[in-house]
């Protein structure tokens, strides 16, 4: 079989150049997963030397094209009508299909949400061509290959997998959100818009989008920048409230072990590990939690991990940044204070001298 | 009569697989194969239908001969027929090469046994956790499609629509179409149900359909199995659990430690990065 491929003759694929992504909106809102593939597609861009594309379909979306210049894009195709209001797999995916057909990128990338999933999904089968899931790391090889080598979590998290599509075009990959960092915003930044007629005008589409219940408030641990998470430790519900009150100070959300989902201390919506969610935040706080392997899988790839726990040999600390050995009761409510203090502080500087 | 296909993949409990200390590979033995979890909220699903509108509910899969283990569960569940769809030349198969036999399977299936008005898959794997094949089977056989449900509101038989909720970051959508559909189960769908004596005892007897390329005069052979995927798994490793056995803050008094900590991280890369500097 290998031998085999080795002496397949590489298509040509030099009528696809470029990098596209799909910015996710919501009644006009983009999803940070968009500037973040943006940011993530920049790089891949830059080391191919093409254009960085972005695409916007939607209704009143015009101030997203602007956007996604800002963000990074060199080219944004946007496509409105009222039709277009809700996303909607049929004619979201007749229009990106056009698109790809007609601009021929060279990797394509969605967001690794219910809407990009299921639109990468539609496309790839459509085109065809592969389409590597939820990936955490996107690289490229420079020309002549200019092979997207797209990495993904799989059985559980435990293992990483390296996955290429060599003989179709465009690849594509869904990126999980939170993985990849967006640019600054630049509102200086120029870039071109090219309109697209929409081509469901008027037409009859089977599926009806009857309302939508937006969960506001709710978790959203794997978007979230700073989780503050607690476990047994805390011994009860009511102790939630000092990681909620630093979690606040900080804007972040609040996360739990498993034992505290078990004790009905805390919904499962906010449990992070094998059985729960997988996070990468900026930040990690684990409260009295001990260390099991189950819940570091899912927290152990936060950029900076803060561990506080009165027993100096949890495993806990071997994870940490930054390891706190002592009564979480006492230390949390300091260190709410002492970010509520710099935080005054920095709206006004005299006061970093008066404390 | 409604006929509901119902798509199931074997797949080993991911959740009970170890990764070897020594070696850093996965350890797959004694790990028990199982019956995607996913998927059987869809048969549930499929059942309850069942059980309130009248249906008939066929199971397939693609995959290894001992698969029929897990048809066999689907049919002790209530399942009315079961269809393996396995051979070699299947092997190796890519979301793009699963969709492709899947929707072949649903054609004949449709052929022989009726026209299908709904599908029911996972949303997604424990293996290869993809959540791709659904959408590529929809899209495939032109089916409307309606990813991650957690909840179906009402079936109409009559107008031949459905009305379900799928399930977002952001919130529910409620969201209605028109048969033929595919959708794509959630956990929170409904409660599966155990399996009941006399659906054992169907099951320990029950033979399911077998079905092999030879059985597909017009599948094409460049689409399937690893020939037909264009992804290709090139590296794998096992991530290392990241251990950073950073600097202890300890013993001062507790506004001392907050101080020292807040300290290191306002002079940190991270303060610019959550932009607090
Ligand atoms: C480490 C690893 C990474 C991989 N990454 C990718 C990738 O990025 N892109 C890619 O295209 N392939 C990938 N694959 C291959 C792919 O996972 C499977 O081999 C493919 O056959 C099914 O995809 P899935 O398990 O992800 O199914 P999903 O798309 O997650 O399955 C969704 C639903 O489809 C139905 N279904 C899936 N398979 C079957 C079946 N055989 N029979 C009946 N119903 C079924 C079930 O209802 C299931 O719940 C990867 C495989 C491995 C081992
Ligand atoms: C199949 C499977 C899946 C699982 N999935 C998950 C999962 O997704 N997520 C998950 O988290 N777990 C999961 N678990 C459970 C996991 O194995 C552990 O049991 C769990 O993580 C322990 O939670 P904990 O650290 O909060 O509690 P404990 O292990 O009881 O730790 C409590 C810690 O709090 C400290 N402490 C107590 N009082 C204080 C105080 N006043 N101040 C400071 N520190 C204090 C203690 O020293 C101790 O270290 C899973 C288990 C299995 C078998």
């Amino acid at each position: 079989m290998s031998t085999e491929q080795n002496n397949e003759q590489m298509p040509d694929w030099s009528q696809y150049r470029g990098v596209l992504v799909f910015v996710e909106q919501r009644s006009g809102t983009a999803k940070k997963v968009s500037w973040q593939l943006l940011g993530a597609g920049k790089k891949l861009a830059d080391k191919l030397e093409v254009p960085l594309m972005a695409f916007v379909i939607g209704d009143q979306v015009d101030h997203l094209a602007d956007e996604a210049i800002y963000y990074g894009a060199d080219r944004v195709f946007l496509c409105q009508g009222p039709e277009l209001q809700d996303y909607r797999t049929r004619p979201y995916s007749r229009i990106t299909l056009k698109l790809i057909e007609e601009h021929k990128p060279e990797i394509c990338l969605f967001g690794a949400t219910g809407t990009g999933r299921d639109l990468a999904g539609a496309i790839a089968t459509h085109l065809p061509t592969g389409l590597t899931a939820d990936t955490t790391e996107l690289d490229v090889e420079p020309h002549p290959s200019r092979l997207l080598l797209a990495s993904r979590p799989a059985f559980s998290e435990k293992m990483m997998a390296t996955i290429l599509c060599k003989q179709y075009r465009p690849q594509m990959a869904t990126a999980r959100a939170g993985v990849f960092q967006a640019l600054p915003r630049d509102p200086e930044r120029k870039g071109e818009i090219v309109l697209i007629a929409n081509p469901t005008e008027g037409e009859q589409i089977a599926t009806e989008v009857v309302n939508f219940i937006e969960q506001t408030g709710t978790v959203n641990l794997e978007e979230a920048e700073i989780i503050v998470s607690g476990g047994r430790g805390l011994g009860g519900i009511e102790p939630f409230r000092l990681l909620k009150e630093l979690a606040d100070e900080l804007g972040g959300q609040v996360g739990a072990s498993r034992a505290c989902v078990d004790a009905g201390w805390i919904a499962h919506e906010h449990q992070v590990g094998q059985t729960g969610y997988t996070v990468r935040p900026k930040l990690y706080f684990a409260i009295g939690i001990s260390g099991a392997v189950q819940h570091t899988v899912g927290m152990a790839g936060s950029d900076v991990i803060i561990a506080i726990n009165k027993d100096e040999n949890a495993p806990i600390f071997q994870f940490a940044h930054y390891g706190i050995v002592g009564d979480l009761f006492q230390i949390v409510p300091a260190i709410t204070a002492e970010v509520k203090k710099r935080k005054a502080a920095k709206e006004d500087p005299t006061m970093a001298f008066k404390v | 009569m409604l006929h509901i296909v119902v798509c199931i993949k074997q797949v080993p409990d991911s959740r009970e697989i170890r990764i070897d200390p020594v070696t850093n590979t996965l350890i797959r033995q004694g790990v028990p194969s199982i019956v995607n979890f996913y998927d059987l909220h869809g048969l549930e699903e499929a059942l309850r239908i069942k059980d309130e509108l009248g249906a008939c509910v066929t199971v397939v899969t693609m995959g290894p001969p001992p698969a029929e283990k897990s048809l066999k569960e689907c049919i002790s569940l209530g399942a009315d027929r079961a269809v393996l769809v396995t051979d070699r030349k299947f092997a190796g198969a890519d979301t793009l090469a699963t969709s492709y036999v899947l929707a072949k399977t649903l054609e004949k299936v449709a052929e022989e046994f009726g026209a299908i008005d709904m599908v029911f898959c996972g949303k997604q794997t424990l293996d290869g956790d993809t959540g791709q094949v659904g959408p590529g089977i929809a899209c495939r056989l032109d089916l409307e499609q309606l990813t991650y449900v957690g909840k179906v509101i009402h079936v109409d038989p009559e107008k031949r629509r459905v009305r379900v909720e799928r399930k977002l970051e952001d919130g529910i959508e409620v969201v209605e179409t028109s048969f033929p559909v595919l959708i794509t189960a959630l956990k929170e769908l409904n409660k599966v149900r155990r399996a009941p004596m006399p659906g054992m005892i169907r099951a320990a007897r029950f033979k399911p359909t077998v079905w092999t390329t030879n059985d597909f005069p017009d599948i094409e052979i460049s689409k399937i199995g690893l020939k037909g995927s264009p992804t290709i798994v090139s590296k794998t490793w096992v991530p290392e659990v990241r251990k950073v056995n950073g600097e202890k803050i300890a013993g001062v008094a507790p506004e001392q430690i907050a101080e020292q900590l807040m300290e290191k991280l306002w002079g940190s890369e991270l303060a610019q990065k959550l932009g607090w500097a």
